[in-house]
């Protein structure tokens, strides 16, 4: 790209790409057994996880959740170190520790991916409170689904960051469903966005699927964060897959496949793919050279977590006390 | 029969064991800024029995935070800042209220070390107070020991003494590691001698507090007091027994225990918890497997029995083990002949006189 304030389009649709790449080459050699852990992918949300990263610094921290794959590489985090845990292998992230649901590497800002419904949340605001003692500008990212926001934990947090002025930014990304169980099954018809509201908490509510939309609604809410007010983001999205697993699930009655059809017609990759080459910022055959070096980057990062050793039994009893 | 180690100067003012820890608290925050606290009602005139009295005044306000009633929550913003370099110390007013925040507590205190492949560490303090006595009941006087020391991952204490305590708290503060303090309220009132400025006692295990070698018991918090007591009876009759206070409960130092039954043939265990699943039988089945040929008696475990707290100074009667339950208990593993346990049974009992059952017998004023 020539041009500079292009510079972060090419580098979103890239990380996009390269997160999609990654999951649909797991949900094609899941069935393998070799990835012998839960998987939660997030093929269909990627615009969320890359247009809040991309607003981010690389000291500034990030708790996910058990959907954690695109917000661990949107983050900086190491592909090979995400498929070799993934794997079980002793140099994933954690050394095999935590499987694909605990997905952390703090040189990157990655803090933890904890699979607890709201458990990371007053993490990431104690990280805040930290900072915010520590004076370092530092903002953290505390990504969260709807069903959080049933959680009480959710509101002592956000109730104290409030009180207490944090550089906190909760981004719940809404994909309707928890699990099997409609938003509407769960919660009472009102925007989610009066929840922050009632603490006070400044909000914007934006499309999810729109890489744009989300970068820019993620720039106000980290720099309003960083001056010490706690802000919330409501991104709209959809799932693809099931819940947990490889599989599309459209089949077995919980959501209708017009449903997921409208969604589907929502990509957030082929819509950022399109807008950028209708703007003759990325030629087609850009595109494609991206697919395939990206492609490449992504076999390599599975053939080091398959040929990585698995961890030795006794690897176990460390790290329990520091 | 010898008294306890003192390290403190006998000349040091005599201070019980809540005003110890608060000074050990102010001592560690001195010395660290990364030391914050938490906690509900953290600055008002009550300040947490004392525990916490005028800390803010000395380091600032800024560092104590007063928590919303939002136990999880701001536990989990606890742990946050811990794995971000602070190191909180929450308190809480009962150890019930820790158990609105098992979760933070279990999940994420006692693995982020672990999950994090030792990247993380959380040094954090969690103190609670057993609220034992005047009617306090099912929810607001459990010792609940048992379910932290279950998990790997989380240290757990019990201090007895006020020296031990202002140590203890200190080394509690500097470790790397999650720290449940367990503090029983009628603890709190033990008297001893204390060293003025900052004192450091190793998180290392049990201390032999009376020496003996007719029986060993291994005690936990306040019912070290009742052993001790139990224990100055039975050397009086002439049969010194060892009470080695746990301190303690995890990491889990089985040495000095095995070590003294090893030489008394007998153990005896009183804790302040449930007796079923609890530290006794932990202890009573590592020991058992570790010198069973040794033994001359099957272990003792006393604690509470298989019902909650009752409330009504009617209804704990009996509930509690006391010095003259665990006399009675020794003698007879010892034993001796009834008439002879019986007279020391009413000794420890007329001693106490017409005390009421739910406040602290003076005795336990020390200095010990
Ligand atoms: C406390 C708790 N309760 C239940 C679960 C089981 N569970 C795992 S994921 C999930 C749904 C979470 O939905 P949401 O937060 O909206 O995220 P999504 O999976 O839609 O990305 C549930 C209920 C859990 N992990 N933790």
């Amino acid at each position: 790209m020539a041009d500079a304030g292009n510079d972060y389009r090419l580098r979103c649709l890239k990380q996009m790409l390269r997160i999609r790449l990654v999951e649909e080459t797991i949900a094609e050699r899941y069935a393998e057994q070799e990835m012998r852990c839960p998987v939660h992918l997030s093929i269909g949300q990627e615009a969320s996880a890359v247009g809040v990263c991309d607003a981010l610094l690389s000291d500034d921290r990030l708790f996910s959740s058990h959907r954690s794959h695109a917000h661990y590489l949107a983050k900086g985090g190491n592909l090979k170190a995400m498929m070799a845990e993934i794997y079980g292998k002793r140099d994933g992230c954690i050394g095999g520790r935590g499987g694909s649901m605990h997905l952390m590497d703090p040189d990157v800002g990655m803090m933890a991916s904890i699979p607890i419904v709201a458990s990371s949340i007053p993490l990431a605001t104690g990280t805040a409170l930290s900072d915010k003692f520590d004076k370092n500008g530092k903002v953290t990212i505390s990504f969260l689904g709807d069903a959080c926001l049933e959680e009480g934990v959710f509101h002592e947090s956000a109730n104290f960051a409030k009180l207490r002025g944090l550089p906190i930014v909760y981004v719940c990304e809404n994909n309707l469903y928890s699990v099997y169980t409609k938003l509407a099954d769960r919660q009472p018809d009102r925007p989610l966005t009066d929840i922050p509201a009632a603490h006070g908490i400044a909000h914007r509510h934006v499309d999810g699927n729109d890489l744009e939309a989300v970068r820019e609604a993620a720039l106000w809410a980290v720099e309003t964060a960083r001056s010490g007010n706690p802000t919330f983001l409501q991104l709209d999205t959809y799932r693809w897959r099931e819940h947990c697993g490889p599989n599309y699930d459209n089949h077995i009655g919980y959501r209708t496949e017009e449903e997921f059809q409208t969604w589907r017609l929502q990509d957030p990759l082929e819509r950022y793919r399109k807008a950028l080459e209708e703007s003759g910022t990325l030629g087609p055959a850009s595109f494609a050279d991206l697919e395939k070096n990206t492609q490449a980057e992504v076999n390599d990062a599975f053939a080091f977590a398959i040929t990585s050793p698995l961890p030795e039994p006794t690897e176990a009893l460390a790290h329990v006390y520091a | 029969m010898s008294m306890p180690e003192a390290t403190s100067a006998p000349d040091a003012p005599v201070i019980n064991m809540g005003t110890a820890i608060r000074d050990g608290l102010l001592e560690a925050a001195r010395r660290d800024p990364s030391v914050i606290f938490f906690g509900e009602g953290v600055e008002d005139p009550a300040a947490l029995f004392g525990t916490l009295k005028d800390i803010g005044k000395h380091i600032g306000h800024d560092r104590m935070i007063e928590m919303p009633i939002a136990e999880n929550g701001l536990i989990g913003i606890a742990i946050g800042a811990a794995m971000a370099g602070k190191r909180p110390v929450v308190s809480l007013q009962r150890v019930e209220f820790a158990l609105l925040a098992l979760e933070q507590i279990l999940n994420n205190a006692a693995k982020a070390h672990y999950v994090s492949n030792g990247r993380h560490n959380v040094p954090l303090v969690l103190r609670m107070i057993v609220g034992r006595g005047w009617g306090q009941g099912p929810e607001h006087s459990q010792s609940m020991e048992a379910i932290f020391a279950h998990v790997p991952g989380l240290k757990v204490i019990m201090p007895a003494f006020a020296e031990d305590a202002k140590g203890m708290i200190a080394a509690a503060v500097e470790d790397d590691n999650p720290v449940v303090v367990i503090e029983h309220r009628w603890s709190h009132y033990t008297t001893s001698p204390v060293a003025e400025g900052y004192l450091h006692r190793p998180l290392d295990g049990p201390r032999t507090v009376r020496k003996g070698d007719g029986l060993t018991i291994v005690a936990t918090s306040y019912m070290t007091l009742e052993a001790v007591r139990a224990a100055d009876k039975l050397a009086e009759a002439g049969y010194p027994v060892e009470v080695l206070d746990l301190r303690v409960i995890r990491p889990l130092n089985l040495d000095p225990i095995v070590e003294s039954v090893a030489r008394t043939r007998r153990l005896m265990t009183v804790d302040t918890g449930f007796r079923m699943f609890g530290i006794g039988a932990e202890i009573a089945s590592e020991v058992t497997s570790r010198c069973f040929d040794l033994l001359d008696a099957a272990p003792v475990r006393l604690g509470l029995p298989d019902h909650p707290t009752p409330s009504s100074r009617g209804l704990v009667k009996g509930f509690y083990p006391d010095a003259a339950r665990i006399a009675r208990t020794a003698a007879e593993m010892m034993g001796l002949d009834d008439t002879r346990i019986s007279a020391m049974e009413e000794e420890i009992l007329a001693d106490r006189k017409d005390l009421p059952l739910d406040v602290p017998d003076p005795f336990f004023k020390g200095p010990f």
